[in-house]
């Protein structure tokens, strides 16, 4: 078979990278009348990122210092030792390890199978479009909606995974054996995330030039080691990007699928450091616990980025 | 090196598109072959399917003796050169240019060898530790240039490679390839919109219109003996003109105008006259011609061409500049350098036994 070129640009808006800023020759700079006026048009945007961001982010940290009365009579500075109690004790670090590995799982996974489904997708040539809105119109569908029909796959009376897995003598017990749950867990939020993913794999894969992707099939006779060589490297800043939202996604966003899934269950479930979170702090009503591990959250948070930006983003070539 | 064999290739596209009809082109081992046309002639898609990068509907394709319809494009033995250079963004020039060659498992010092002469030959040596963004246009054309080189392929397969550079460049390279593939002296095909590149370049000349072959040959040949309408009014600059006139006998009647041919006639009734534009002169007094109204000059430097009406049909004429012009002028010609063509078909008659037009600069008959 002659290779044959890839369709037209899909979805060429999400293929759009911002430009870097030029500083005008000329300095063209617009001055505002008065000193006081910028400010005031960046009021409500600092409005907002200090309610929502600064303010509970303060309150995270100095409360991490208390232990609170469950009914609100007071509270008691500690100093560190609610830190101290969550990092010593083996059950948080259980849950962290289940986070490490959840995260990992999950990101690997919904990267991996949505990068081979833009792929696939991208070398359709026949009714391409209609099997790109059929993959995208997974995305469509409500993240809490989602997790529902997720979890029904698993259903212990009608989930069709269940069934499947019992073909194969496994009998899954979702809520009540940990590994069952945990498989469940990743299932259901790589499900999820995969149309994401797909959706910018994919307006990623068009931005590569089609002529590049020719020249490189006059150069290399195998497909594979084509897209190991030329298609990927290119496809690099979206991945990175993609990595970032996704390993974000694991650690926050998987919080609802948890949720469904472990609620009213027997206690040995597994979950992750946000879940813990919630759970100390609305079940338990152990505020000070709480924010210590959600301060901790987010300074493993920031740690990661800065890795990921330091690290990751210093071999990436964007064109 | 080797020769390539299009037989009867056509390009149909889902919906039933004919985009290029039953082409036969043989060239030779060595030969520079340029594709020339208007855009949607098929030209591009032509090469493409030489190169595999487009499926071939009908007909075969062969390379050295070689068919090779279903055969991937890395391994047909060619290389190509991109409109917009297709270099790979995230390599340096350096592995853009060894890129084929280590796919195809070439040793090491074989490798750094070919590199080395290929950056030479090209004068890109300093910048093959640079990526391609950090280049020039023609820069980034001479590596892309190299790219195809290195590869010492059958042939080269050129898709308007010059058309992105600005109009000094371009002249530059354009002689530039031509000394390349003298030295070289691999197979190449070269797919242009551009009359003065095709003119230049090629050894023999493809003249294509909507997917079909209007003419092959040498560029004088084509230029002299344009085979069609077509063919004359888009190779040469300024194009020839053509206006449409009736033969008596021996007598040309162009508007209002007479022309004795002198036994130059090569059929009779209503015909398409071309004539090319350095062709015309200022008739004598007395001398039979065509009425001329000038309408606008336009200075060459060298020249200028002027423009304006015979009749009511337009006509473009190449003067020296020592002509005195004046608003209503008579302008002869040499009835060999007429070129006759059928009204309704376009095609070029055939004068029959005179000497061949192509002869060179045979102008004033007393």
């Amino acid at each position: 078979m002659a290779y044959v070129a890839p369709s037209p640009r899909f979805l060429p808006w999400l293929t759009r990278k911002p430009r870097p800023k030029v500083v005008a020759e000329g300095d063209k700079r617009v001055q505002f009348s008065s000193p006081v006026l910028p400010y005031l048009f960046l009021a409500p945007q600092l409005a907002v990122i200090f309610i929502f961001f600064y303010w509970p982010s303060v309150q995270a940290v100095s409360s991490s210092f208390y232990i609170e009365d469950p009914f609100g009579f007071g509270s008691t500075f500690v100093g560190m030792s609610n830190y101290t109690d969550v990092l010593t004790s083996a059950q948080y670090r259980g849950i962290a390890l289940f986070t490490v590995v959840f995260t990992a799982l999950v990101t690997l996974f919904s990267l991996s199978i949505g990068l081979l489904l833009a792929v696939k997708a991208d070398a359709v040539i026949r009714g391409s479009s209609a099997y790109k809105t059929m993959l995208i119109s997974v995305y469509a569908i409500a993240a809490p909606v989602a997790a529902l029909i997720g979890m029904m796959f698993f259903d212990q009376h009608i989930g069709p995974f269940v069934e499947v897995a019992s073909w194969f003598g496994w009998d899954m017990r979702v809520g009540l054996s940990y590994f069952d749950t945990a498989f469940a867990m990743i299932v259901v939020a790589v499900w999820k995330q995969v149309p994401y993913n797909f959706i910018f794999f994919l307006s990623g894969l068009q931005s590569v030039p089609v002529s590049v992707r020719e020249a490189a099939a006059i150069d290399c006779k195998s497909g594979f080691r084509r897209f190991w060589t030329v298609t990927l490297p290119l496809l690099a800043p979206t991945a990175f990007f993609l990595l970032i939202i996704n390993v974000t996604y694991s650690l926050f966003d998987t919080f609802g699928i948890i949720d469904v899934m472990v609620k009213d269950k027997a206690a040995n479930n597994p979950i992750t450091l946000v879940y813990k979170v919630y759970e100390d702090g609305f079940r338990g009503n152990d505020l000070g616990s709480s924010s210590a591990q959600s301060v901790i959250l987010m300074i493993v948070v920031f740690v990661l980025t800065i890795f990921q930006f330091r690290f990751v983003e210093r071999r990436i070539h964007y064109t | 090196m080797a020769s390539i064999d299009i037989n009867q290739v056509s390009k149909i596209y889902a919906g039933g598109n004919k985009a290029v009809h039953s082409v036969d082109i043989a060239i030779q081992d060595g030969e520079f072959i340029v594709l020339v046309g208007p855009s949607g002639c098929g030209k591009s898609t032509l090469l493409r399917m030489v190169a595999g990068l487009e499926e071939i509907s009908e007909g075969e394709v062969k390379i050295g003796g070689r068919t090779v319809n279903t055969v991937e494009p890395a391994e047909r033995d060619i290389a190509m050169v991109f409109q917009n250079y297709a270099l790979y963004p995230h390599m340096t020039v350096r592995q853009n240019l060894e890129y084929g060659l280590k796919n195809r498992k070439t040793p090491r010092s074989d490798i750094d060898a070919r590199v080395a002469e290929a950056a030479r030959m090209l004068e890109i040596d300093q910048y093959l530790d640079r990526k391609p963004r950090a280049l020039s246009g023609g820069q980034r054309q001479r590596v892309a240039m190299g790219r195809a080189i290195v590869r010492k392929p059958a042939a080269f397969l050129f898709d308007e490679p010059l058309s992105n550079l600005d109009a000094k460049l371009r002249v530059s390279m354009r002689g530039e390839i031509k000394r390349l593939q003298r030295r070289l002296g691999t197979t190449s095909i070269y797919v242009t919109h551009d009359q003065l590149e095709a003119m230049t370049l090629a050894d023999r000349l493809v003249v294509l219109n909507g997917g079909r072959i209007e003419q092959i040959g040498a560029p004088l040949e084509i230029y002299h003996q344009p085979a069609s309408t077509f063919v004359a009014s888009f190779i040469g600059s300024p194009a020839m003109n053509l206006v449409q006139g009736e033969l008596h006998g021996d007598r040309l009647a162009v508007g209002p105008s007479l022309l004795t041919l002198g036994g130059h006639a090569p059929t009779s009734g209503e015909v398409t006259i071309g004539l090319r534009a350095e062709d015309l002169r200022v008739a004598s007094p007395d001398e039979e011609g065509l009425l001329f109204r000038l309408d606008y000059v336009e200075e060459l430097g060298s020249q200028r061409l002027v423009h304006g009406h015979v009749g009511d049909q337009a006509l473009t004429a190449a003067m020296a500049l020592d002509v005195a012009l004046d608003d209503e002028m008579k302008f002869a010609i040499d009835p060999r350098r007429l070129h006759f063509f059928a009204r309704e078909t376009g095609k070029r008659v055939h004068a029959p036994a005179t000497a061949p037009a192509s002869q060179t600069s045979v102008m004033e008959v007393a």
